[in-house]
């Protein structure tokens, strides 16, 4: 056993690679070394900017011996069956065993020294790399990410041969690019690490975050300030560096006027450096960068000559904040006209028009308890800053630049708040607005776009959302809910439907609207799911829920899931599931839809086809009773059982039916569950498929009803378990 | 001292012209990239090697601020070089010329960012860096895949410094206006500020739209012309015009966004109908 050492040599592999390639060189050379049957320890991958090393442990000195054995022809077999056999196995007649009148090849195989199976190994890991992007260079045909010039490949202390599109392995590489540009030669894996730290490489990207980590940090505090930390920057700047070393620079402090997102994100996208803030959290007029060299003057002129870049791009950025500045965002918004929102949904002011009004409506229907005036105004100025300069530059800020622009001239803070959030939440984990200024356009925005193409039958299909649509949905949801939003999704779609139907040239849409509504409830319901699944809400019980029909009140109907979520894992829920499934499974087998005109259940009531219509009878008081009883099968009713249930189903329908009218869903829990008793005892003691033909009927309708009053909280049918 | 203007050219000439690339002079036609000339784009196709280096002037009507800010220009110059195939030791050429022009790479902090370049107009794109010097990007490294929507064979190694970012840097001046053209108390600003004035007014204010508008379709149909003559290199030089006149039409504002990917397509199409006849007429199709 020995270990067994890889290096990849390239010019500069993009930093946001390297994670995956890591992952993909272990990958890689497991399934390789597997298929050739070489046992292997613990494998470790390092990525720098021009190497992907991998380290594995304890690697065998050769695959394992192998002995297998093939069934041939029987002995008895046409000569041409055996000789078929031979030239399969490449044996001669005499090397074969005859048992039982069956010939047998026995093919031994010797284990493959490790260097040759290592060998193939760097091969196939070249060529078979799944880089996201790929080149070739030169004159040759290979790919690598960026041109490849050296392999390190030291099984122990030997050399693996491998050539690959003219680059031959070897035990030679290269340092630093400009503190150790010379060649180095590698033992093994026993000295790999600490050779190249000698020349300045720092081979495990682990270290090289830590260094960035905690140098920037210590380099903002030296300087009296706390680093913004951002680990999504640590990771970058330890992959652009084999020799990090962060440095603190300073900006002109006149540059805090422009927003402090822009300066962040100035810093960030463009120049990978992080922010710094001073003892309040605002923001201050330093930041750290992460050079690639212990520098001869130690950073001075590095640290110079970024703040000289950092100047420019903040006067730029200056610059287009304070033209942004003398033009009201009204203003602006006049020219969202000439902007196409998409082109069977027109404009950015179509739909600048659209948002306003449903949000308005939002707010004086009382969906949120928001100034309307307020709303409308947010709404309508929303998306000026799309066409401002420092959106042009920063697409990114949309939204946040017009805050920072409404707030400027003037506007009232809820409707600049509203103008920044009504985006949000933009993504997994993203803030949910809460003001209800910028609830109400928040939410009329998401419902727009997802209307509107639905409206023109651009809905999401399979993989494909290319307006993100499911986003919006969910985003929409995550409003309604984390606000307690008492929203009829049905209204308001409908609502937003017809906006757009308002402004179509094509007659047909209003007549589509109906389609789209319905539809579009399913889509929410789907989103719904996935959106709750994280929230540990089983997608059944939504299902269960969704299905009693009617129900577009997304708090209304997660508050009854999650009764039913807590009953249904209690012993009584799951028992009384059981025994609904089976009065379901008997009814369905005996096709039992029941009584002829009587439903038992109230909510369907009895069919009035017309004045003349016999059972106008039924509302007569004085046969009211009579009919309740035929209805609920009371008389006749001969077993304690049956009798048992029915008063159980007396006490416990009204009970449920209240309960659910006042939205009290536990309660109509706890009103089912009065059910378990009387329903296993019937089962137990009754016998429904009873000789009598009334009999039978009498039990089957008393199932039914048990089912349906069941069903008046949640289709239990839906539910698993 | 520190370079100046004219000197860092001088130097990237001998120091390119040295590695044996021909040092030649820029393109007589406007365009928005030293990778239009067609010392780049043509020579890139097929399989004979070529080297060369040359400084071409570089017309962005839309970047124009009327001389006043400090950092952007409507007309500036970069400094490309090409080499096919591309050199095993490319990134050690380019570290070469930069420490060539004054640039100590143990005292500046030089990076490799990645930076796929693409030209949408051109139907070509390659992969490699954005070079940085202590954050400030110098220079565009690109190893070009495919050009006209052909593919490279072999591939040609690019390098495009921006010339007045480089010298900015090298000279210490925050203001491009500011950079020492030469030796002898020229200013950047003396030679080119008024250009800049008038250039950004003709290009936002001035420039007849109508005449451009004739004008791109004029080109347009003179490359096809050329394209039906048989004759790559005219038939080029008007996809060139074309793609000048449209940038000068955006910058006009009169290219909705609509409309915008239409021109840019009508372009690539002449480049990479040039680009064909190209190969055609040098016989590396076959």
């Amino acid at each position: 056993m020995a270990d067994f050492l890889l290096e990849l040599l390239s010019e500069e592999i993009p930093a946001r690679m390297q994670a995956r390639a890591r992952n993909d060189l272990a990958r890689l050379f497991a399934e390789c070394t597997g298929e050739g049957g070489l046992e292997t320890g613990a494998i470790d991958t390092f990525s720098t900017p021009r190497r992907l090393v991998l380290i594995a442990r304890d690697v065998a000195a050769a695959s394992k011996a192998s002995r297998e054995e093939l069934k041939g022809p029987r002995s008895s077999a046409p000569p041409a069956a055996l000789e078929g056999f031979l030239r399969k196995t490449g044996l001669l007649r005499e090397q074969l065993e005859e048992r039982d009148g069956v010939y047998f090849a026995v093919i031994e195989r010797a284990g493959r020294p490790a260097a040759e199976i290592l060998s193939d190994t760097v091969k196939r890991i070249v060529t078979d790399f799944p880089w996201p992007k790929s080149m070739r260079w030169a004159s040759g045909s290979m790919r690598w990410v960026r041109p490849l010039h050296g392999i390190v490949a030291i099984f122990g202390e030997e050399i693996v041969d491998a050539e690959i599109g003219g680059v031959t392995s070897g035990a030679t590489t290269f340092g630093h690019r400009f503190h150790h540009p010379g060649p180095i030669t590698i033992g093994g894996v026993a000295d790999y690490i600490e050779k190249l730290r000698a020349c300045h490489v720092i081979v495990d990207q682990e270290e090289r975050e830590r260094i960035v980590r905690e140098g920037a940090a210590q380099a903002a505090a030296g300087a009296g300030f706390a680093l913004l930390s951002d680990e999504g920057l640590v990771v970058e700047n330890a992959g652009l560096t084999e020799w990090p070393v962060p440095l603190i620079g300073r900006f002109d402090a006149e540059f805090l006027d422009v927003p402090r997102e822009v300066i962040v994100l100035t810093m960030r996208t463009n120049q990978k450096y992080f922010a710094c803030a001073n003892d309040e959290g605002l923001l201050a007029p330093a930041f750290v960068c992460v050079a690639n060299i212990a520098a001869n003057d130690q950073g001075q002129a590095i640290a110079e000559g970024n703040h000289r870049v950092l100047a420019a791009r903040l006067s730029d950025a200056r610059f287009f904040w304070e033209q942004d500045l003398k033009v009201p965002l009204e203003e602006r918004a006049g020219k969202l006209g000439g902007i196409v929102f998409h082109e069977k949904l027109g404009t950015i002011a179509d739909k600048v028009e659209r948002v306003a009004r449903l949000a308005r409506w939002l707010a004086e229907s009382g969906v949120v308890k928001a100034n309307a005036d307020q709303v409308e105004r947010a709404a309508r100025l929303a998306k000026a800053d799309l066409v401002t300069g420092m959106v042009g530059e920063f697409p990114e800020l949309q939204g946040v630049i017009g805050g920072y622009l409404a707030e400027a001239q003037g506007e009232p803070r809820v409707v600049a708040d509203a103008i920044r959030d009504h985006y949000r939440p933009a993504g997994q984990g993203d803030e949910v607005p809460t003001a209800p200024v910028s609830v109400a356009v928040a939410l009329a925005d998401k419902l727009d776009t997802i209307c509107a193409f639905f409206s023109v039958d651009l809905k999401p299909t399979g993989s494909k959302d290319p307006f993100a649509l499911r986003r919006a949905a969910i985003a929409s949801i995550e409003i309604i809910v984390r606000n307690g939003l008492r929203i009829g999704l049905n209204e308001a779609m409908r609502g937003a439907l017809a906006n757009r139907a308002a402004q179509s040239e094509d007659p047909a849409a209003i007549h589509r609207l109906d389609g789209n509504a319905t539809e579009l409830l399913d889509f929410f319901a789907d989103r719904l799911k996935v959106q709750q699944r994280d929230a540990g809400v089983r997608h059944d019980l939504i299902d269960s829920v969704f299905a009693l029909g009617g129900e577009d009140d997304l708090v209304r109907l997660l508050a009854r899931v999650a009764a039913l979520q807590n009953f249904v894992e209690t012993d009584d829920g799951t028992d009384l599931l059981t025994a609904y499934k089976r009065a379901a499974n008997i009814l369905k087998k005996e096709s039992w839809t029941g009584p002829v005109v009587m439903s038992s259940s109230a909510a369907e009531g009895i069919p009035q086809t017309a004045e003349e219509d016999p059972l106008v009878l039924v509302d007569d008081p004085i046969l009211k009773d009579a009919v309740a009883e035929m209805a609920s099968g009371t008389a006749g009713a001969d077993l304690p059982q049956e009798r048992k249930l029915i008063l159980a189903l007396d006490a416990a329908e009204p009970k449920a039916s209240a309960a659910v009218g006042n939205e009290n869903f536990t309660g109509a829990m706890a009103a089912l569950a009065t059910l378990r008793g009387p329903i296993d005892d019937f089962f137990d003691h009754v016998t429904v498929n009873d000789p009598d033909p009334a009999t039978r009927e009498r039990r089957l309708n008393l199932l039914m009803r048990f089912r349906d009053a069941v069903n008046g909280v949640a289709d239990f049918s839906r539910i698993e378990g | 001292m520190s370079l100046s203007f004219q000197d860092l050219i001088l130097t990237l000439h001998r120091y390119w012209g040295a590695q044996g690339c021909v040092v030649l002079q820029p393109y007589d036609m406007e365009m928005g990239a030293g990778t239009f000339h067609p010392a780049t784009v043509l020579r890139a196709l097929g399989p004979e090697a070529w080297k060369a280096a040359y400084v071409q002037p570089c017309r962005r009507p839309t970047d124009g601020r009327y001389g006043e800010n400090p950092n952007r220009l409507g007309h500036y110059y970069q400094y490309q070089v090409v080499l096919k195939p591309s050199p095993d030791n490319l990134q050690d050429l380019y570290l070469g010329s930069l420490v060539e022009i004054g640039i100590d790479p143990l005292k500046h902090d030089i990076r490799f960012v990645e930076d796929d370049w693409e030209s949408p107009t051109l139907g070509a794109w390659g992969l490699g860096w954005e070079v940085w010097c202590d954050g400030m990007e110098v220079t565009q490294f690109t190893y070009f895949q495919q050009v006209g929507g052909f593919e490279c064979r072999p591939v040609t190694g690019e390098l495009t410094y921006g010339l007045e970012r480089l010298a900015m840097y090298i000279q210490g001046v925050d203001n491009v206006f500011d950079l020492r053209f030469n030796e002898a108390g020229v200013t950047y600003g003396d030679v080119f500020l008024e250009n800049e004035r008038e250039m950004s007014a003709y290009n936002f204010e001035v420039a007849d739209t109508n005449a451009l508008f004739d004008l791109f379709r004029k080109a347009a149909a003179e490359c096809e012309r050329c394209l039906d003559a048989r004759l790559p290199i005219p038939a080029y030089e008007q996809a060139i015009k074309a793609s000048h006149v449209f940038n000068t039409l955006q910058a006009r504002g009169v290219i909705s966004v609509a409309e915008r990917q239409a021109y840019i397509g009508r372009v690539r199409d002449l480049a990479k109908g040039a680009c064909g006849a190209w190969i055609e007429a040098k016989g590396y199709a076959a």
